[in-house]
């Protein structure tokens, strides 16, 4: 599987399509594409964001709902001219309704190389299983 | 339509102009991806003056050691292996939307490339690769004498 060539749609970053809620600076905006998996313990989020280091990306966790923002300096080559362009520069954004409750506290974040690596962990159940004996 | 009163001027585009407005409209609605087909992994921008080029590819998460640039007369190949994200045992997977596997790219210029002073840079998942072309190709300015 790893011979294969990389899909076409691959490079190609999705748009986000303005739906209730606009953003307020009138910028060009993606979807970061991103892989998501769940342990016993945690959630892992990782996803792509070209361009986007550890003091330009906001996540916030407003109760159920993780927001990943990621804010991106379009790349101005000074003395050049774009001659040819096939991908366009902008923010991201992306929202994700997490299931699980998610321990606020312990939530990590890291960024190398445009790629962000969320780990949340699952908060401990709080209810106390009773175990029911005969007699 | 287009039923007008007796004696006002219509102009015979008027419908032509109607009808291309409702299609921008139409045509608007859909993201503006849609049907740009980009020839292969990564995208690439080039940006040229009359010194050389600059290259750039959005490869986030593509170790340096994995990408290959090679560069031959006129010609800059892109090739490398990004690889999958890494599952622990017994993880349930929610979403796989990052693709993997080898790229390649091959892009040629309109002028030759000197070899020996290509530089690449990569920041933040941002791959940069400055091309200069040698001094004997670059353009000359000729002066015209008078008389």
């Amino acid at each position: 599987m790893a011979n294969e060539t990389m899909e076409v749609q691959e490079a190609q970053k999705q748009e986000i399509a303005e739906s209730d809620a606009e953003r307020t600076r009138q910028r060009l905006a993606f979807v970061p594409r991103a892989d998501i998996y769940e342990t016993d313990d945690s959630i892992v989020v990782v996803a792509d964001l070209p361009g986007v280091d550890e003091g330009s990306v906001d996540i916030t966790l407003d109760n159920d709902v993780l927001s990943i923002e990621g804010h991106v300096e379009p790349q101005v080559l000074e003395d050049y001219c774009l001659a040819y362009a096939e991908y366009r520069q902008g923010d991201y954004q992306r929202k994700f309704s997490i299931s699980n409750k998610i321990d606020g506290e312990g939530i990590e974040a890291t960024v190398k190389d445009g790629v962000l690596r969320l780990f949340l962990p699952k908060a401990k159940p709080t209810s106390r299983k009773i175990s029911v004996t005969s007699g | 339509m287009s039923l007008q009163p007796f004696g006002s001027f219509v102009s015979p585009w008027r419908e032509m102009d109607r009808l291309r407005r409702e299609m921008n409209r139409l045509f608007a609605d859909l993201p503006a991806s849609a049907g740009t087909a980009v020839p292969g992994y990564p995208a690439m921008n080039v940006w040229t003056n009359e010194n050389g080029a600059v290259i750039t590819a959005e490869l986030p998460g593509v170790a340096t050691e994995e990408i290959d640039i090679s560069v031959v007369g006129d010609t800059l190949t892109l090739s490398g292996t990004r690889q999958p994200t890494e599952l622990p045992e017994n993880a349930v997977a929610h979403r796989r939307e990052r693709g993997a596997g080898r790229f390649s790219r091959v892009f040629r210029l309109p002028f030759p490339i000197e070899s020996d002073k290509v530089e690449a840079a990569f920041e933040n998942g941002v791959l940069s690769v400055a091309l200069p072309r040698p001094e004997s190709d670059k353009p000359r300015k000729i002066a015209i004498k008078a008389g």
